[in-house]
């Protein structure tokens, strides 16, 4: 975990829950809270997905992390960010990874969070692997 | 010099990191020296990070770093 005036991030085993990401952006400055949450389809490449498993470097997602919220920060007029991210098994149903992103007007945090999370799936160094039936495969970049 | 492994990687490997007995200077002669030593590997996509940041392969190495091997990541 980490603090910064900008950025709060914890990456957590299991399927994530709860509220508290809104909370900790939420605040007196904040028009609004606009909130990802993805979770783990069912399907994918045409075959039935039981769960994922995610694998992370903690260290590097800190640091990627912190540099692309400066970046969304700098592109959009933002006040906060917190995201968490799963490690280890996530069901089907799960989620896998939580935004929030708290701002005076709703442009800016719908924006920042698309930039948030397309650069995520980019740079940021957590895999997933999809097990199904057969066993399971590593997924590249952007899936 | 020892290198991080992850994911399909590490799998691959069945170890969490490896030992490249070459000396090398940059990132592009780790790179080379680890391909010729393990060709098996997935090497397609693979980024190589110094003390946790992405470096380019004109990136100098003294040795003392951590080195990992990124493979094409799938967060989210």
């Amino acid at each position: 975990m980490s603090d910064s005036p900008l950025v709060w991030f914890a990456l957590r085993e299991g399927p994530l829950q709860g509220d508290a990401l809104r909370e900790r952006v939420a605040g007196p400055d904040a028009g609004c809270v606009v909130e990802f949450r993805g979770t783990v389809r069912g399907t994918a490449r045409g075959v039935e997905v039981e769960r994922l498993e995610y694998e992370a470097y903690p260290e590097m997602v800190e640091a990627e992390l912190h540099k692309i919220a400066a970046e969304v920060a700098q592109a959009h007029p933002i006040l906060r960010i917190a995201i968490e991210h799963s490690t280890g098994v996530v069901p089907v149903g799960g989620c896998s990874v939580h935004v929030a992103i708290a701002s005076a007007h709703r442009a800016a945090g719908f924006a920042a969070s698309v930039q948030l999370m397309d650069e995520l799936k980019e740079r940021v160094p957590i895999w997933k692997k999809e097990i199904d039936q057969a066993g399971g495969i590593w997924i590249g970049r952007g899936s | 010099m020892r290198v991080l492994l992850f994911a399909g990687l590490a799998e691959a490997c069945g170890e969490r990191s490896l030992e490249v007995e070459a000396v090398v200077t940059t990132v592009a002669e780790l790179r080379a020296a680890l391909e010729s030593a393990h060709p098996q590997l997935p090497w397609q996509g693979v980024r190589i990070a110094v003390d946790q940041q992405y470096v380019p392969d004109s990136h100098a190495l003294t040795g003392n770093e951590e080195v990992a091997l990124i493979p094409p990541v799938s967060g989210g």
